[in-house]
């Protein structure tokens, strides 16, 4: 190649110190090969072992490719180049700003009441006469009143159940009780309901095309599968989600409604079928989600019916058929992967609520459920109910914003959440891109942090993690598929 | 068609003025003072204008005083443009169009980089006298100016003298926007990035180039350590306190290699940047001298240019191309060609004529001829631009 003219420098005139330094990172052997080394942003570089060692030993060449792109990352710096320093801060600030938003998503368990009858159920439904499982009236005030204390400028409105359809009358008073309030508030305000649809009817379009009502329904697969993991008695749970998903579609719009399903022994072997029921259905994503340890799922052993190992089989097969999708033009994404490759490439990070540091307990999500009663997640009320109260951050006749985050339980609990100071998290190389689950290790292990090494958690984690760097660095066509999840 | 902005356009007729002055064009007789200048069409030379510009030599030697013969290269010349002239050497120089979208003000020659592709070569000189004649031509010029760069040199070096500059501009032409190209680095440190937000220009932003994702390559590519660094902090420094930034990207052969790993860079670091500009070469100035070591056919930077528009459209910002005329753009980034290339400078080959995407293209900076790409062609028409 022709040089410049004789006035200017040469490349080499420009060249890094020699004498570089490490900035923070951490890393954590990929296959056997190679290690991924992240950094306290999520930044990631993928080398082999030599260069792993070479690097520790101030030993890698600063001409090299991969010192360029270890520079780039921020996992080095030297002494006369500082900006890295000033834009590690900048990112760090940018990851951890949602948390001063505080609360986001608030779910009023309005009754336990429900038709179904599913084996997994999380929430140990009562069947549909006893009205004593449901939200009063004063306690959905109360609990409105503490939604608008979040400083949060997005607040979600999510009704749970039981099946919330079967206490509608209180749905309506909660929409447009919030509805009053944000007009002074004026927070970008949304609504969901997670109903089974059996309950669906006209009234019910008819009132959340009027104000802006979403829905989040089950659907485990093709019918046969779906049917026999979610009975309804006298009736075809299969049918009912799915015309309610048709009918939910025709009056408020095509992405008006969300599916998630579960995955149980017998959806082990059937995992294209129930990808291709989500593509058949128009659905452009599915959350490949495995059992969680609580309520039905617990009491009839199903959580321990099948091996973590299985749902990562599961997990990866799902993946490929996804992929497979895409390269024939099918859209679809899976949401755990996208909540992981967000973590990983956006600077903002993910707000998925189950996977952060510190955990998501209140700060993310409040649970005001049907008896009044005050938890920090979902899974909180769901532990509850197995006699656990450990997440219980009071009630509504007498909780306020203020009581519910100045609690100390609450504060002990985020304490021991983070990973940062977790024993076996701390050091490990993948936490940047992943999160606590109080909830879950309280569950299975009696303890907010648990022993990592007999988490069904991180081992989940640890899997998915490294299929998704292996996918990443290997097939260039993953590759791209993957980065448009982000 | 590319016009001349400065040269011995003006012969002295009779008595001048002994030193450079600047002034106003008026074709309107009740429009004179010491800031006009006369463009006289035929017909008597009206009194009280600062001088005169004569088309043709007058036919009696008694003219008023500062009374010159223009050029016929400065036709162009009409009523609100400014210009400066310099009796002694019979030179005249435009510093403003009021009819132009394209009005830059070059403030400074000198500057602290050394780019390997500089188009204005930086001269290391006190011309400080530059700003004293724009804060008098900044009074001048028409309030419904759509938008004036300030340009250098690096404007940064005039330290308060820039702030106060800007401030010229929103006190007396609060509607027109104002973009700065600036290396950022003078905004690293002390006050200034303070002080100009402190002006709360109502549409002010700062171009600023950067070349890479390490200190390394952009500090070779602007031939000075340490200057990564002190751009980095001069952005920070500018988003932190409110002013607008948009950075830069010139390819050529020493850097259209590095440009998905900007991309990715920008995303990741600095993705509050308001806007992201990736532009052509001009064959000008250093990159003329260079010419042989920074040429590439743009046809042959292409994946890398989709690659980096990719990222950063995917991840919000706003993404423009500049200097690359569609025939050699894939067809997938038309949507992200903007026409940028000021109109003194910008011209078409033969091949545009009759071209399908003429009115929407660019096309050439008047030095492109120097070295062409092999993907210039008109482009048929019928051709559905993406």
């Amino acid at each position: 190649m022709t040089g410049l003219h004789p006035r200017f420098h040469d490349r080499a005139a420009f060249a890094p110190r020699p004498d570089y330094r490490l900035l923070p990172f951490r890393f954590i052997r990929l296959d056997d090969r190679r290690y991924v080394m992240t950094n306290d942003v999520g930044e990631h570089v993928v080398v082999s072992r030599e260069q792993l060692v070479a690097l520790v030993k101030r030993e890698l060449p600063v001409t090299t490719q991969l010192y360029r792109e270890l520079t780039a990352k921020h996992l080095v710096f030297d002494d006369e180049s500082r900006a890295a320093l000033d834009l590690l801060a900048v990112k760090y600030r940018t990851r951890a700003a949602a948390i001063a938003d505080l609360t986001g998503l608030h779910i009023f368990v309005v009754t336990l009441r429900c038709d179904h009858s599913c084996h997994y159920c999380q929430v140990s439904r009562q069947t549909e006469d006893k009205t004593a499982f449901d939200m009063t009236r004063e306690h959905a005030d109360k609990a409105l009143a503490l939604v608008f204390q979040s400083p949060n400028p997005a607040i979600k409105i999510e009704f749970q159940g039981g099946e919330p359809l079967l206490n509608f009358a209180l749905i309506q008073h909660i929409v447009q009780e919030a509805e009053r309030r944000n007009a002074c508030h004026g927070r970008d305000l949304q609504f969901v309901i997670a109903s089974n649809l059996t309950h669906l009817d006209d009234h019910v379009l008819a009132f959340a095309r009027a104000h802006r009502v979403f829905f989040s329904t089950s659907l485990d697969g093709p019918e046969d599968l779906h049917n026999a993991n979610r009975p309804l008695r006298g009736g075809n749970s299969h049918r009912a989600a799915v015309d309610g998903i048709q009918r939910i579609r025709e009056a408020l719009g095509h992405d008006a409604v969300a599916a998630l399903m579960t995955t149980t022994p017998a959806s082990l072997a059937r995992i294209e079928d129930i990808i291709d029921e989500y593509v058949r259905l128009g659905f452009t994503s599915i959350f490949l989600r495995s059992l969680s340890p609580y309520g039905f799922a617990i009491r009839t052993r199903l959580v321990h019916s099948y091996d973590i190992a299985d749902w990562i089989a599961f997990y990866q097969r799902g993946l490929r058929h996804i992929l497979a999708l895409n390269r024939r033009g099918v859209a679809m994404r899976e949401e755990l992967a996208a909540i992981i490759l967000q973590k990983m490439f956006a600077p903002a990070g993910a707000s998925y609520v189950d996977l952060q540091s510190p955990a998501g307990v209140a700060i993310g999500a409040l649970v005001y459920n049907y008896d009044g009663k005050i938890y920090g997640s979902d899974e909180g009320r769901m532990l509850a109910e197995m006699g656990d109260d450990s997440f219980c951050l009071g009630s509504l006749d007498t909780g306020t914003f203020a009581s519910v985050m100045t609690d100390d339980r609450l504060h002990d609990m985020l304490e021991a959440s983070l990973p940062e100071s977790a024993p076996m998290c701390s050091d490990c190389g993948f936490l940047p891109w992943c999160g606590a689950d109080p909830a879950f290790h309280r569950a299975t292990q009696r303890d907010a942090v648990g022993h990592k090494a007999f988490s069904a958690f991180c081992a989940k984690q640890m899997a998915v993690l490294r299929h998704l760097v292996t996918l990443l660095e290997d097939d260039p066509e993953a590759r791209r598929v993957l980065m448009s999840w982000v | 068609m590319p016009i001349r902005l400065g040269g011995r356009g003006a012969r002295a007729v009779g008595e001048v003025s002994p030193r450079p002055f600047l002034g106003r064009i008026s074709t309107d007789a009740a429009r004179c003072g010491p800031t006009e200048i006369w463009l006289a069409q035929g017909g008597d030379l009206p009194a009280g204008f600062r001088a005169y510009l004569l088309t043709a030599a007058p036919l009696t030697p008694a003219v008023p005083r500062d009374s010159y013969v223009l050029a016929p290269e400065f036709a162009y010349l009409s009523d609100g443009d400014i210009i400066r002239i310099e009796p002694a050497r019979g030179a005249l120089h435009t510093l403003y169009r009021r009819s132009s979208r394209s009005n830059s003000l070059l403030v400074t020659e000198r500057c602290n980089n050394d780019c390997v592709m500089c188009s204005q070569p930086p001269k290391a000189r006190d011309d400080s006298w530059i700003v004293d004649d724009l804060m008098q031509a900044i009074p001048l010029m028409s309030p419904g100016t759509p938008e004036i760069g300030i340009t250098g040199g690096e404007p940064t070096l005039l330290g308060p003298r820039l702030v106060e500059l800007v401030q010229q501009l929103r006190d007396h032409l609060p509607g027109t926007a104002v973009h700065v190209l600036s290396n950022g680095r003078g905004f690293a440190h002390g006050d200034l990035a303070r002080m100009l937000a402190g002006l709360r220009h109502p549409d002010l932003m700062i171009g600023i180039p950067l070349y890479a994702d390490v200190p390394a390559h952009h500090d070779y590519v602007v031939q000075a350590r340490g200057a990564f660094d002190e751009t980095i902090r001069g952005i920070l420094n500018l988003k932190r306190h409110g002013v607008r930034v948009e950075l830069r990207f010139v390819i050529h052969a020493e850097t259209y290699a590095g440009l998905p790993a900007f991309a990715r860079f920008v995303v990741r670091n600095l993705l509050f940047v308001d806007h992201v500009a990736l532009m052509g070469l001009e064959l000008m100035g250093f990159a003329r001298t260079n010419l042989d070591a920074l040429w590439i056919d743009p046809l042959d930077y292409q994946c890398e240019l989709q690659d980096a528009v990719e990222t950063l459209d995917r991840a919000g910002l706003r993404v423009s191309i500049y200097n690359t005329p569609l025939c050699v753009l894939t067809p997938t980034l038309h949507r992200f060609a903007r026409a940028a290339i000021s109109d003194w400078k910008n011209m078409y080959f033969e091949e545009c004529d009759g071209c399908a995407l003429r009115v929407q293209c660019g096309g050439f900076f008047a030095s492109s001829a120097v070295r062409r790409s092999r993907g210039i062609a008109r482009v048929a028409s019928g051709y559905l631009s993406t």
